[in-house]
């Protein structure tokens, strides 16, 4: 489903402010795969999440969905194919609109817009239905503004709005982590159902090491641009916090002998 | 009285046009666009050229406000294509306009007295109606001596305008206007629900620019002539048309908010007029005026709300300091 061969990107290259985000990527997404991403801070997590959904360009590499080569094709047509949600509550939705104008443009997304109106009779019946399954309440408010949602209301719209087209991927960027814990939970098990219940391919970034080991079938590891760790099926199933830090404090403790042999 | 109050009106529903164009970049798109300045001229300048080369003034209409569409399509390529800033794009535009103004009249003012225009077209067809007579009769019972000699501007311009309005509500509720509004209101999240940003910026410029400029050949077909300076201060009119309207009728929806922006024109007229019956001011210190109106229809509302809010407060705390007193006394 998600292809992704020998990417790699750096920024301000040949300055002193050179990055290297990304270093030679190989990663392959098979339908209905939920791949939990984790690693420190400047890893490349959210880079690799812009090169997928085309807000980065890679500066070599290829990126494929459903085996058609996609890394030229813009941010704004590649979305057609792929829901995203961001980490700010406040950024997948339009606040000074409807909750039901927020999903009729969800809605749009894979068909070509018209001068037909966006909100009618037989979406509002669909929406309701969809909105039902958050347990919120919002079905009952579907004139209301999206600005006087709570954060947590508006990211599980936010969840709603990526994912009810069922894209061919779904990209979850740390989309918990500027909620309370009560509200991160709720957000977090919507996800699981979501996911479930339209097979969706999913990459999801996050801090939360707990929240990885209990998410998808996957687990990657990532630092400094490249993926250290893959676990997959029953071992991540067996996986625990205390083993994953022991894992990483391994690898890294590896690499930092190499460097050092390599200095000396 | 009667009769400025009239005529306030009256180019008050025809402002009105153009302030529905401001509304649609400064409010929907969120985007500053002074263009405005140079567009309304370039309505009013391919209007009246068209109609001295003998085009019907309706098809001359018809031309004004394409070209209006096209340089707001100028300025939002400059903005989304140029990456320039929105402020920048729109006065760039706005100086290259004026030459191109200057161009298309070929000098800087262009009579249409003796001219056929949408306005005396219609006067053979409304005379034998005979509402200005019945209109005319109402407004003398009720007192008034000085009459208008045509209700037709009024009147034709106002379904004109309202049948304008209705298209823009319907238009704002389509599948292209929801992303239009979204363009303005969360570009990041519109873009990742497939929508290309650039041409609709471009396209709502374009539809903006496009009724500024309708507006523009409506005021010089109404005044009886173009000129290339008409168009300064325009957009500061089309802000205190839009912000005063808002103040006044509120923002619910999209349906009442269009409302009022052309509720605003119209007050804006009235209150311009009126001021300039003081006997201190001049027709000079009419930008000075309106600056002062968008300045005061800015600052009252949040005054207005504030003060609301601090006697709310306090009668809140003086019932319940009275109410602990009576639990205190029982």
């Amino acid at each position: 489903m998600l292809n992704i061969s020998s990417v790699s990107i750096t920024f301000n290259e040949d300055t002193q402010d050179e990055k290297k985000a990304l270093q030679d990527i190989d990663l392959t997404l098979d339908k209905g795969d939920f791949v939990t991403v984790i690693g420190s801070n400047g890893a490349g997590k959210s880079t690799l999440m812009n090169v997928i959904s085309g807000s980065l360009k890679p500066d070599i590499g290829i990126v494929e969905i459903d085996n058609k080569n996609v890394t030229s094709i813009p941010e704004f047509k590649r979305s057609a194919f792929i829901g995203r949600v961001f980490q700010d509550p406040m950024a997948g939705t339009a606040p000074s609109m409807t909750i039901e104008e927020n999903l009729a443009m969800a809605y749009a997304r894979n068909k070509r817009r018209t001068l037909r109106t966006g909100v009618n009779k037989k979406r509002k019946l669909l929406f309701i239905e969809f909105l039902e399954t958050l347990h919120l309440g919002l079905e009952n408010r579907l004139t209301a503004k999206v600005g006087l949602l709570s954060g947590g209301e508006r990211q599980a719209l936010s969840l709603l709005m990526a994912t009810f087209t069922e894209p061919n991927i779904l990209l979850l960027d740390e989309h918990t982590a500027a909620l309370d814990p009560s509200r991160a939970e709720l957000i977090t098990n919507l996800t699981g159902e979501v996911v479930d219940k339209f097979q969706l391919t999913t990459l999801m970034v996050t801090h939360n090491m707990q929240q990885a080991l209990d998410l998808g079938n996957r687990l990657i590891m990532m630092d400094k641009g490249q993926i250290i760790l893959e676990v997959s099926g029953k071992e991540k199933q067996e996986l625990t916090i205390e083993k994953l830090l022991h894992e990483f404090q391994r690898i890294r403790g590896e690499q930092m002998a190499n460097d050092r042999a390599i200095l000396g | 009285m009667f009769i400025s109050i009239f005529s306030a009106v009256e180019s008050g529903v025809i402002y009105a046009l153009m302030a529905l164009g401001v509304y649609l970049s400064f409010r929907i798109l969120d985007f500053p666009d002074l263009t405005v300045d140079g567009s309304f001229v370039t309505g009013a300048a391919v209007g009246a050229i068209s109609i001295v080369n003998g085009v019907p003034p309706i098809l001359a209409t018809v031309f004004a406000a394409l070209a209006g569409f096209v340089a707001g399509s100028i300025t939002g390529i400059l903005n989304t294509k140029g990456k320039i800033n929105p402020l920048l794009s729109g006065i760039l535009m706005m100086i290259a306009l004026y030459s191109i103004n200057l161009r298309i009249m070929g000098r800087p003012n262009l009579a249409l007295l003796n001219e056929p225009t949408l306005f005396n077209q219609i006067d053979g067809f409304w005379g034998g109606l005979g509402i200005d007579k019945t209109l005319n009769g109402l407004v003398e019972s009720m007192g008034v001596d000085s009459l208008p000699g045509t209700w037709a501007v009024l009147i034709i311009m106002t379904i004109i305008t309202i049948i304008i309005k209705l298209v823009t509500d319907y238009f704002l509720k389509t599948e292209v206007g929801l992303a239009l509004r979204a363009t303005g209101d969360n570009e990041k999240m519109i873009r990742s629900f497939s929508a290309n940003t650039n041409n609709l910026t471009i396209v709502g410029l374009g539809i903006s620019n496009g009724l500024v400029a309708l507006s523009g050949s409506l005021v010089a077909q109404y005044g009886g002539f173009a000129d290339v300076n008409m168009g300064i201060g325009m957009i500061v009119i089309g802000l205190a048309s839009v912000i005063i309207g808002e103040a006044l009728v509120g923002t619910r929806t999209i349906a009442i908010t269009t409302l009022a922006v052309i509720l605003g024109a119209i007050a804006y007229r009235i209150v311009v007029t009126l001021a300039l019956r003081a006997d201190f001011l001049e027709t000079g210190d009419m930008k000075l005026i309106t600056a002062l109106l968008v300045i005061i229809a800015l600052i009252a509302p949040k005054v207005v709300s504030a003060r609301k809010e601090a006697v709310r407060k306090k009668r809140k705390r003086t019932l319940l300091a009275s109410q602990r007193k009576e639990e205190h006394s029982a």
